[in-house]
């Protein structure tokens, strides 16, 4: 992949963009009390209150069947609201569809297949579609920043699982879209081609493309993500900044296997936050792993208290609490 | 109006089509020519002229209009079922289109295609019976009212299929047999009077009778009842798609 390919169209596109005079602190995207009552009686989102910061990657995570893709189909206008209100960089999105629907893209979670479809019609179609005039050295662009370019001429059936999502996140890009949805851009999709779409995704951002997606893994979340919002049930749990979130709930342990278990922690050592486990053989510490400076010094500290204490171990390792024990938290508070 | 997406739906629309050529054209001209070769021919031979027109002519404005409706039914039904089964009518309810840009899309490209195919019939029948179209006009007015009708009712008829056995249902079950009863093959006046008075209830009857009034100037009903019943029919097509895009029926949840 050449994402920095993308990068220069889509600095070309910024230039002249006409948004750019507006608010950076105005939020991009802002819905309010978003409802959505299915048709056989089904609550799929209560009350939602969100806004996206232009030019932000927001992460929302959810397990199935949380109300990821929901949202997202209110927002670009498949799926009717059952009540609320949704802002696209000012324009309701049913009012004024069409200004708000001009400004999106949409990876949808669910691979299509328009099987007999070249790759570059397919693109181009979309193009088109969004009310664009036709511009083939974009569409040339966009294609070779996702080693789609190769297979131009190819049928949609001839393509891999991978290439289809790739196709999709072309088709999105083919408008130059200011916000780019993904949802579960990454499901069914090896290592490899993650890390060049998250490639991909970062130089959009970096151009100025404010991006939300979905995702039920955790590390995407963590690895992507300027923010992140959790979804639960049709209810946004919380929203934080990830760097927040992680100093807020991202405690770290130090596991020290020790070569004679205790039957307590000895009392020269109370002043450090520390557990015996596994029968007395391990010793975990708990301590902030966000205050950068201190966390080498307390360590060095500890140990230097347990070699005093006659305290000897074999083994030691650290552990970070993942947004996966975050949230399971979460989950486990509300219900 | 912006004129890209209806572009670009009636251009991908059109290049299904070239697609399938064989399906699309070539075989409504086989069955049309076996039409002919088995009723204008042989059943023909036996039945001599009604009012004035050998019945091998006779019948080519009632065979175009069976495959005007059963085409533009099936062309338009097809168009849009396809993206809601593919999938990838997400990016049609996504896209910055009204309701208006997405009909004149695919209906448009539906009617275009039933009408080339009507045209291409009416020169095939010219290689088997002496044509005369008394009202060239009116000929053309009615193959393009029809056309764009009855692709408006396949438009209806893919939005409402949930499956394939439903998209093959209606043409199968309604169109069909609502045209051959509905004086294709003959004048009503061959039938018993109770026939003659069901047969005014068939809307396709109106068709084919102004159809085959602009051909040859001769008619079951009025113009006037067969112009007026197309325009009300039109109408009630259009209103029922306005309401399906209103409340986005079998489109939007
Ligand atoms: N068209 C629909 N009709 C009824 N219920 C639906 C429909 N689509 C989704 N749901 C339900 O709404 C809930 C949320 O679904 P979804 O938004 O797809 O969740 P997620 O994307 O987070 O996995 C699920 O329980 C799902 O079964
Ligand atoms: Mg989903």
């Amino acid at each position: 992949m050449d994402p920095s390919s993308l990068n220069d169209l889509h600095q070309a596109s910024r230039l002249n963009d006409p948004d750019a005079s507006r608010s950076v602190a105005e939020p991009v995207i802002s819905i309010s009390g978003l409802d959505k009552v299915y048709a056989g009686g089904f609550h799929a989102l209560k009350a939602v209150d969100l806004s996206i910061r232009r030019g932000e990657i927001f992460a929302l995570l959810g397990p199935n069947g949380a109300g990821k893709t929901t949202l997202i189909s209110v927002v670009c206008g498949l799926v009717n609201p059952s009540g609320g209100e949704v802002r696209v960089d000012g324009f309701d999105n049913v009012r004024d569809y069409r200004q708000a629907r001009a400004l999106i893209g949409l990876v949808p979670q669910e691979l299509t297949n328009e099987a007999f479809e070249t790759v570059w019609n397919t693109v181009s179609f979309s193009r088109g579609l969004f009310g664009k005039s036709p511009d083939p050295a974009h569409i040339e662009r966009v294609l070779k920043s996702l080693a789609l370019w190769d297979k131009r001429n190819n049928r949609l059936i001839t393509l891999s699982g991978g290439m289809k999502r790739r196709v999709l996140i072309a088709k999105a890009l083919s408008h130059e879209p200011r916000i780019l949805f993904l949802d579960e851009p990454t499901a069914g999709v090896d290592v490899e081609l993650r890390r060049d779409m998250w490639d991909v995704v970062r130089q959009l951002r970096d151009s100025g493309v404010t991006i939300i997606l979905t995702t039920h893994y955790i590390e995407e979340a963590e690895e992507m993500a300027d923010r992140i919002g959790v979804i639960n049930g049709g209810q946004i749990v919380l929203v934080e900044e990830k760097a927040a979130l992680m100093r807020k709930l991202g405690s770290k342990q130090l596991t020290l296997h020790l070569h004679a278990p205790l039957a307590e922690v000895p009392v020269a050592l109370a002043d450090y936050d520390l557990q015996l486990a596994a029968d007395g053989s391990e010793l975990i510490y708990t301590y902030d792993g966000t205050r950068d400076g201190d966390e080498g010094s307390s360590i060095t500290a500890l140990l230097g208290d347990l070699d005093a204490a006659g305290i000897a171990f074999k083994d030691l390792h650290t552990r970070q609490s993942s947004l996966e024990d975050i949230f399971v938290d979460l989950v486990k508070e509300r219900t | 109006m912006n004129l890209f997406p209806v572009r670009a739906i009636y251009a991908a629309e059109m290049a299904r089509t070239r697609r399938t050529l064989l399906q699309s054209i070539v075989s409504p001209v086989i069955s049309t020519s076996l039409y002919f070769v088995v009723f204008g021919a042989a059943i023909g031979s036996r039945i001599s002229e009604i009012e004035g027109v050998s019945y091998g002519a006779f019948i080519v404005p009632g065979l175009i209009m069976l495959m005007l409706l059963t085409q533009s039914v099936s062309n338009a039904s097809f168009g849009i079922f396809f993206p809601k089964f593919s999938g990838s009518i997400y990016e049609l309810l996504s896209a910055p289109i009204s309701h208006v840009e997405i009909v004149i899309g695919y209906v448009g490209a539906a009617a275009t295609k039933s009408i080339v195919l009507g045209l291409i019939i009416l020169a095939t029948a010219g290689f088997f019976v002496p044509l005369e179209i008394a009202h060239p006009l009116w000929m053309l007015t009615f193959l393009v009212l029809t056309a764009v009708t009855f692709s408006l009712l396949g438009f209806i008829i893919g939005i409402w299929a949930d499956g394939f056995d439903k998209l093959q249902l209606v043409p199968l079950l309604v169109i069909t047999p609502l045209t051959f009863l509905g004086g294709s093959f003959y004048s009503i006046d061959m039938l018993p009077p109770i026939w003659q008075t069901l047969t005014l209830f068939n809307p396709v009857l109106y068709l084919v009778s102004g159809f085959r009034w602009s051909f040859y100037g001769i008619s079951d009903v009025s113009l006037m009842a067969s112009v007026t019943m197309i325009l009300v029919f039109l109408a009630l097509c259009l209103a029922v798609i306005a309401w399906m895009f209103r409340t986005g029926y079998r489109l939007k949840p």
